[in-house]
């Protein structure tokens, strides 16, 4: 196969995701298996559902964050939800970095929750960024 | 049960089972959904607990199983838990990210079914149908079980007991309750089938005030009246409360058996003496509880005889622990002849004495054999151990424990066989318990070629028994313990309005033991039951062929209790329990060739207790095979301790000297 024939790239870089930690196996290829008539694009849908949701739950931990005293309960609720939505769609390198916040969080260091905050917004864009091109280019092999 | 289970499942199960699914996480909510209904589920969804519980309210009947995330911001996933088990009773698989040993053990103790770590995985989810099926076959079961039953709501309450497999809790819980306002109980009983009564919706707000009383009362005491003043809410009736105050303790029932656990000695260092079996029992229980499974428990020489019993029921397509009961045990200390006492810790805040599990640990452990049976409302484990006593001498013990589960199926399985085929003497220690409705169900005992089968048939639906066997050195002290609580008495049972137990229920065990002890030793035998407390020792002859231990306990309405002592070559022990909880009773034990009559009473809290005894026609034995030999001047001590806080208990020791007989309630 021609290496720079699209399909070969969707399934390269879909492998690099894998590989370089991004993503994890298992769970995104569940996501795909979901696929079917119904929902032929579910795993993207449910990514951009993330994204869309999670906006709201970083705009959320910033204002905690900025906010004194800060209410460590409700961030870890907030981060809770984060990793457990980020583990569904198989975002591994958010999910880990939403756990070390978390631990920030119930050590109620605020300064290493900051720093954290930074890690986890970095590795939510650059995996938003991945994933768009990704299923841009799915959606072009069709 | 075969048919049972069947009859609740159509010919496309699982596809179209319908599913309340709750998570406030958008993402999580639509895989879940997605892969619900790739499982060709009826899937809804909610963001809401709270929407989710009107749901479930407002169309009672349309979901079978819910599905909860932990985390959420308007309603805390364990109270929707708790909301759900109080109020329909559903079966509820908790979900999370967090996978810490915690929470989830909070999600079980709360009563839910299974707990899924996110993200959630489809596999998991095709698997969920299990708990409606067992949730349904234990309703049919029930609806079978309460049309035979004559006595309307009394009698009920007991039929689920047998479905939620904390019965042994139950039945020792609602004793100690029923003994303090026996009137409010009845209230309650009256209410217990009341689906069809106008309802209070209790909300989360009205429960937790509910709580409040119930705590400020301390559970014991909370009567629904009293309870009703605390509250202070108008419109409010006592029978709303006293409705809601049974489901709460079903609920508080569901929640000991494990609850108990993490403070109790299974996990305990301190109990470290008590060994890798009671760890085993406690925590493998414990996990199973959750997974609805029981172990096959195979620990270094440890066979576990305990899944015969479902393979005894074929076709009965379900594990054997009903999933949202969750077992309590209490432990039963070994001690290995060193005179120290043995405590039954039963847990917790409910005070409930509950199955034990037999553990034994014998010094030198040739083979050791668990069989553990748990059915529905009636938990079982036995484990007999075999060791070498301090002389060389082997033993072969054998217990075989079919029960009957309910009285309408009224099965014998086949037995657990527990076998330790030791070196050459043969020294066989059966043990046996063969309880049945009415006494009638028949001993067999089959002595066959150094293995003893003593099957055990018992109807009680809310029977656990528990034996120990202990061999330390040349003492073997056995431990029984059969709770029994809460008997739901039908048919052949006698209504006692002022018992626990309802009824009368009597039941036959019987202990054969041949011991076979090449070197004259003394053997001391130690029975102890708890809960029902059977205890006696025997001490043999050395001149005596064999010994045989039959134990006849009938318990009768009022607590009375026949023991037999046999004839010179077997020694009859008979103790029973007393239904109502923990009263034991130790009894004697025989030597020679003479009967020796034994008539106890003892007063223990309320309860009397009579020991009369009576001969028991000993089915099985086989002379020949077992010679024996003891030193009679072995004496044994029986001492029968529980300690559960607000309960009353009993501690009997025995001195055989001169048969003696002390009870001393705690």
């Amino acid at each position: 196969m021609d290496r720079n024939h699209p399909q070969h790239q969707v399934l390269h870089m879909r492998r690099s995701l894998f590989d370089q930690g991004y993503i994890d196996k298992e769970q995104f290829i569940q996501l795909e298996e979901l696929q079917d008539d119904a929902n032929p694009n579910f795993a993207e849908e449910i990514v951009t559902l993330f994204y869309t949701d999670s906006a709201r739950l970083i705009q959320n931990i910033e204002q905690i964050l900025v906010n004194r005293p800060i209410d460590f309960a409700r961030l870890d609720d907030i981060l809770h939800q984060f990793k457990g939505s980020s583990s569904s769609i198989g975002a591994k390198k958010v999910k880990e970095a939403c756990t070390q916040l978390r631990e920030y969080c119930s050590a109620e260091n605020a300064e290493g929750c900051m720093r954290t905050l930074q890690l986890v917004k970095q590795e939510y864009a650059v995996l938003k960024r991945k994933l768009e091109t990704y299923f841009q280019m799915v959606r072009q092999v069709g | 049960m075969s048919t049972a289970s069947s009859s609740v499942v159509s010919d496309q199960f699982p596809a179209g089972l319908r599913v309340l699914v709750v998570d406030d996480d958008p993402t999580c909510l639509k895989i879940l959904e997605k892969m619900l209904r790739t499982c060709l589920y009826e899937v809804t969804k909610s963001n809401r607990a709270e929407i989710a519980l009107d749901m479930l309210r407002d169309k009672r009947n349309i979901f079978d199983i819910v599905i909860s995330d932990v985390h959420m911001p308007d309603m805390d996933g364990f109270k929707l838990l708790e909301q759900v088990g109080l109020e329909m009773d559903l079966p509820v698989i908790m979900m999370s990210a967090d996978d810490s040993q915690h929470v989830v053990m909070k999600g079980v103790t709360h009563g839910a079914c299974d707990y899924l770590i996110k993200p959630v995985r489809i596999e998991a989810l095709k698997n969920i149908w299990q708990h409606v099926v067992r949730k349904r076959k234990n309703e049919w079961k029930e609806i079978e079980q309460s049309g035979s039953v004559d006595e309307g709501d009394r009698q009920q309450k007991p039929s689920e007991d047998v479905d939620y497999s904390s019965s042994a809790n139950e039945g020792n819980w609602r004793s100690s309750k029923r003994r303090k306002d026996e009137e409010d109980e009845a209230d309650d009983r009256d209410d217990s089938s009341t689906l069809k009564k106008p309802r209070v919706v209790w909300s989360v707000e009205l429960h937790q005030q509910f709580v409040a009383a119930v705590n400020q009362l301390g559970i014991d005491k909370a009567v629904p009246k009293k309870i009703l003043e605390l509250m202070n809410v108008p419109g409010l009736t006592r029978e709303n409360v006293a409705s809601h105050l049974q489901k709460y303790r079903l609920y508080l029932r569901r929640l000991s058996g494990v609850s108990q656990h993490p403070g109790n000695s299974f996990m305990s260092p301190q109990d470290a003496s008590y060994g890798p079996l009671s760890s085993l029992n406690g925590l493998d229980l414990q996990t199973f509880a959750a997974t609805g499974h029981i172990p096959a428990q195979s620990l270094a020489t440890l066979q576990a005889a305990g899944l015969s019993r479902s393979t005894a029921k074929s076709g009965l397509p379900m594990p054997l622990v009903e999933q949202r009961n969750l077992f309590s045990f209490d432990n039963a200390k070994l001690r290995f002849g060193d005179g120290q006492p043995q405590h039954m810790n039963s847990g917790k805040q409910m005070n409930l004495l509950h199955g034990i599990p037999t553990n034994m640990e014998p010094k030198q452990l040739v083979n050791l054999h668990h069989s553990a049976q748990s059915l529905g409302g009636m938990n079982m484990q036995v484990s007999p151990h075999g060791g070498h006593n301090g002389q060389s001498s082997s033993l072969l013990m054998q217990m075989s424990q079919p029960q009957a589960r309910g009285q309408i199926l009224n099965e014998t399985a086949g037995g657990q066989v527990a076998r330790l085929p030791t070196s050459t003497g043969q020294p066989i220690l059966s043990n046996g318990i063969a309880g049945g409705v009415l006494a009638r169900n028949g001993i067999g005992e089959n002595g066959r070629a150094g293995y003893n089968q003593v099957p055990q048939t018992s109807s009680m639906l809310n029977f656990p028994l528990n034996h120990t066997a202990e061999l330390p050195g040349n003492s073997f002290p056995l431990g029984s313990t059969p709770g029994i609580s809460a008997l739901p008495a039908k048919g052949g049972f006698h209504e006692d309005a002022n018992s626990d137990i309802k009824g009368s229920a009597g039941f036959i065990q019987s202990y054969d033991i041949f011991n076979d002890l090449q070197q004259h030793k003394p053997n001391g035998w130690e029975l102890q039951n708890v809960g029902v407390g059977l205890t006696f020792d025997a001490s043999q002859h050395s001149n005596s062929l064999r010994s045989n231990i039959d134990v006849a306990p009938s318990v009768l309405i009022n607590q009375s209790y026949s023991s037999s002592q046999r004839n010179g070559q077997n020694s009859n022990a008979s103790v029973t329990g007393k239904a109502i909880f923990s009263v034991g009773e130790g009894t004697e034990h025989r030597n020679n060739g003479q009967n020796v009559g034994q008539h106890m009473n003892n007063l223990l809290g309320d309860n009397s207790m009579r020991i009369k005894t009576e001969r028991v026609p000993d089915t099985s034995f086989q002379p020949a095979l077992f010679p024996q030999h003891f030193g009679q001047e072995d004496l044994m001590s029986a001492l029968l301790k529980q300690q559960q806080d607000g309960i009353v208990t009993a501690e009997n020791e025995f001195d055989f000297d001169g048969y003696p007989l002390d009870n001393i309630p705690v």
